[in-house]
């Protein structure tokens, strides 16, 4: 009765750490940052050995389609296996992978692509077919693949091959940060007649498959002939173990030797007692309120400012993500590429936040603040915030709604939510969340002129003027936005002591986070 | 007894149509939650329309239910996989841990309420009473934690979890250990305390002294008399219990990360995976309706007087 097979989409979103909120709540003090002395360095890499990797999983219904990727399971194993054709580096900035070069016209509405030198794990090479057709896979309309929103600005019928690794892509519009689109999440290069991926998934990437169980194990071996050099480790295993506590008892048993998504008080425990190793990648989780623009009280942007102003952000940073985090300036990506980092930190000003309401016509304001169990921190941030907004005078309404529902209820309903972000560029922010036509646009931000300030950005070919432009954008957004954007969650991993070459600076999302190729045993 | 089956059917059904409606009922379904934070409404309908989620419930529940009368339980609809897979796969170490916690369970439930209850009131009587009490006020989720750190991360005698295992845990016993201890700890104090007032009961009765009276040997008045009589609400106990291990023990298995029915079914109802979920409510309803009603027999041929036919 179900003929018609539907892509498997997990679940739990992608920055979701829904286990860890409870132990969360354990408030204290702001973590020790030991994020640059774990496990780099010391000496030369040395090869062999199997490294085993513990993530939350999808349970029995996760698969090996790249496309499907849709949790940090997923990402790793598809990492392993696949390639895509640019990647983002630290900072967010898309970085060439199989895409050797690009090239804009004068108009930033075509562009041409030269692919590397680079062969499947069968054998043949990579080319401009295989990635067109990896294209129009994920943009199938009959599908929902998650890479599809990001590929959008491709018009995929006028795109060709113009040689056997040279791809000319047309765009409906001018795209300056067109590699962005490159480096879309789950925008992986499959071969052209890949079919059966969990069977015998067949990629470009550092590893090539051996076995799997879903929501168990899977395997896989060093590919030699990778392009960018062989992995050292000579096998990765990637187990799945829902709960944190198992994640971290198989880490310290010496069952795995990599253990993903840890949380702060289990960080703390362990951090420098010499057991095993705790990286904290800054700048992951961006921790936001959202405040629904288009209706009252929001729609007064004095009201707005208001709350931006009662926010104590290091009290919710230490309450809500136990200290692990640094506070934000209600700006997204903190760190990254047009990043305004110019504009000066806000702070909590009771006094000018019950003025500006009164001003409003808004004292003894009371509004209903929605949360949810659904990631980290979510409850212990709304609880915070209802004290520090009683201080100004505004009766604050927690109401928890339900995790599996959560995102879809908060997009239209509502007027102030708990929101968190995974990292993503500046750029990609801006067009998912905030463009009048944007399809998450979680704080109803419609500006005709913001739209055009964005068209503005993407047709500018000089990248100091484009900076100029995104600048002005995030100062609007500053002053009178909707996202009160908090905090910066770190995201935790804890490794054995012997692991090395695991990169430390690399927010979630990014390319050198979850990525073994680098990685060795001593 | 024939009354007895068909009121088992009748539960059985129930618990279907009552899982169908509550699954129904919970906020969001698969596409909702599927979709995940990227809540996009035209990728949630068109998730929902490749689901046939667009069509009335009644309509899906009648598909189900006729697949279901030729043996087939559907696809999954977060993986197109056959759910009859899901149950095939998680049922394996499922049962493996509940044959395990059982064949313990009963020699070791039996002797310490034989043992308190020949020694009612004495020392070792107390000591077994208050340790069984004592043990079943711990959560397992508390004395999981606690065995592991002990034995696992301290003394490092075994595996703390059974990840990357999978189903294949016979070839390495050593991981079942800690589960089955964890499994075991409670049912064994409630049967133990069950068989021991049950015996003290019997060995009080007016019968049981008149057997005395007639030079029967103790051990026999224990054995051949006695203990019967605890057997039958013992036996019941033992039927919930086979119940409670089968029907998936939740937090034994996700923190010794075992990927049994427990799993399977948690992550189907996050999910809103209807196929799957209702799959298991099948398998679950008749597991639970045979096992009472094999209890019920064992209880009726102990007591025939006490009539304990549903």
């Amino acid at each position: 009765m179900y003929e018609e097979r539907f892509p498997v989409l997990h679940r739990r979103g992608f920055l979701a750490a829904g286990t860890g909120a409870a132990v969360l709540a354990l408030a204290g003090c702001a973590g020790g940052g030991t994020d640059d002395e774990a496990a780099s360095g010391d000496g030369p890499p040395k090869r062999g050995g199997r490294l085993r990797a513990a993530f939350a999983g999808g349970g029995a219904s996760e698969t090996l389609d790249p496309h499907l990727a849709n949790l940090f399971a997923d990402v790793a194993r598809a990492k392993a296996l696949y390639d895509k054709l640019a990647d983002y580096g630290p900072d967010l900035a898309a970085r060439p992978r199989l895409a050797e070069k690009w090239e804009p016209n004068k108009t930033l509405d075509r562009w041409q692509v030269t692919l590397r030198k680079a062969t499947f794990h069968d054998g043949r090479p990579v080319t401009a077919k295989d990635v067109l057709h990896s294209y129009r896979r994920i943009a199938d309309p009959g599908k929902a693949f998650r890479a599809k929103a990001s590929l959008e600005p491709i018009d995929l019928d006028a795109s060709r091959a113009t040689g056997e690794r040279t791809i000319e892509f047309v765009l409906k519009r001018p795209t300056a940060e067109f590699p962005n689109v490159l480096a879309a999440f789950g925008a992986y290069i499959v071969p052209e007649n890949a079919s059966d991926f969990d069977k015998r998934p067949i990629g470009s990437g550092p590893f090539r498959f051996v076995s799997f169980a879903p929501g168990r194990s899977a395997v896989f071996r060093r590919n030699d002939d990778y392009w960018d050099g062989a992995p050292h480790l000579d096998e990765i295993e990637f187990v799945v173990a829902n709960e944190e506590s198992a994640r971290v008892n198989a880490l310290l048993g010496g069952q795995v030797e990599y253990a993903h998504e840890l949380n702060p008080a289990t960080a703390r425990a362990h951090e420098g007692r010499g057991r095993i190793e705790i990286v904290r990648l800054r700048n992951s989780a961006m921790q936001a309120f959202c405040m629904k623009t288009d209706r009252p009280p929001f729609d007064d942007r004095r009201v707005r400012e208001a709350f931006f102003l009662i926010a104590d952000r290091q009290e919710l940073v230490d309450g809500a993500l136990s200290g692990a985090g640094e506070v934000a300036n209600d700006l997204f990506g903190k760190g990254y590429e047009y990043y305004a980092s110019s504009l000066p930190q806000r702070g909590q000003d009771l006094d000018r936040a019950r003025a500006l309401l009164k001003r409003a016509g808004a004292e003894k304001l009371k509004v209903t603040l929605d949360t949810s169990a659904v990631a980290a921190g979510f409850t212990e941030a709304a609880g915070i915030f209802r004290d520090q907004a009683a201080k100004a005078g505004v009766t604050v309404d927690v109401r928890t709604g339900s995790k599996d529902s959560y995102w879809s209820d908060i997009l239209d309903g509502g007027t102030l939510c708990c929101y968190r972000s995974g990292a993503m560029p500046i750029e990609a922010h801006i067009s998912q969340r905030l463009l009048t036509d944007s399809t998450t646009n979680a704080t109803k931000w419609h500006h005709k002129d913001f739209d055009a300030q964005y068209r503005q950005a993407q047709s500018t070919r000089d990248k100091s003027r484009r900076a100029a432009v995104y600048e002005r954008m995030q100062r609007r957004l500053y002053t009178e936005g909707g996202f009160l954007i908090w905090g910066f969650a770190d995201w935790i991993l804890g490794t054995a002591r012997h692991v090395r070459g695991v990169e430390t600076k690399a927010p979630a999302n990014t390319l050198d986070w979850a990525r073994f190729d680098n990685v060795w045993l001593a | 007894m024939a009354r007895r089956l068909i009121l088992g059917l009748f539960q059985t059904l129930t618990v279907v149509l009552l899982v169908f409606a509550l699954t129904e009922a919970l906020p969001g379904d698969a596409a909702v939650a599927l979709a995940g934070d990227q809540p996009d409404p035209a990728r949630i309908a068109a998730i929902r329309e490749a689901m046939n989620l667009d069509r009335p419930a009644y309509e899906r529940l009648a598909d189900w239910a006729t697949g279901l009368l030729h043996g087939d339980f559907g696809t999954s609809l977060a993986s197109g996989r056959p759910v009859s897979q899901y149950i095939a796969d998680g049922f394996g170490p499922t049962l493996l841990l509940a044959a395990l916690t059982l064949a313990l369970l009963v020699p070791l439930g039996f002797g310490l309420g034989v043992l308190a209850a020949r020694h009612e009131g004495r020392l070792t009587d107390r000591l077994v009473s208050s340790l069984t009490l004592a043990v079943y006020a711990v959560p397992e989720f508390a004395l999981g934690v606690l065995l592991v750190t002990v034995f696992a991360l301290k003394l490092a005698w075994l595996p703390p979890t059974a990840v990357g295992y999978g189903t294949d845990l016979l070839s390495h016993p050593a991981v079942l250990v800690l589960p089955v201890l964890v499994l075991l700890s409670r049912p064994v104090c409630s049967l133990s305390r069950l068989v021991r007032a049950g015996m003290v009961d019997a060995l009080a009765s007016p019968y049981a002294a008149h057997a005395r009276r007639y030079g029967v040997p103790g051990a026999r008045v224990r054995y051949a008399h006695a203990l019967p009589n605890a057997l039958a609400p013992a036996a019941q106990q033992l039927a919930r219990t086979v119940d409670w291990l089968l029907c998936g023990v939740i937090v034994v298995e996700a923190l010794f990360v075992i990927p049994g029915l427990g799993t399977v079914l948690l992550n189907a109802v996050a999910e809103r995976d209807v196929p799957v979920v209702q799959g298991l409510a099948v398998v679950f309803g008749v597991l639970t309706v045979v096992l009472n009603l094999g209890a019920d027999v064992v209880a009726y041929r102990l007591t025939p007087r006490a009539g304990v036919a549903a």
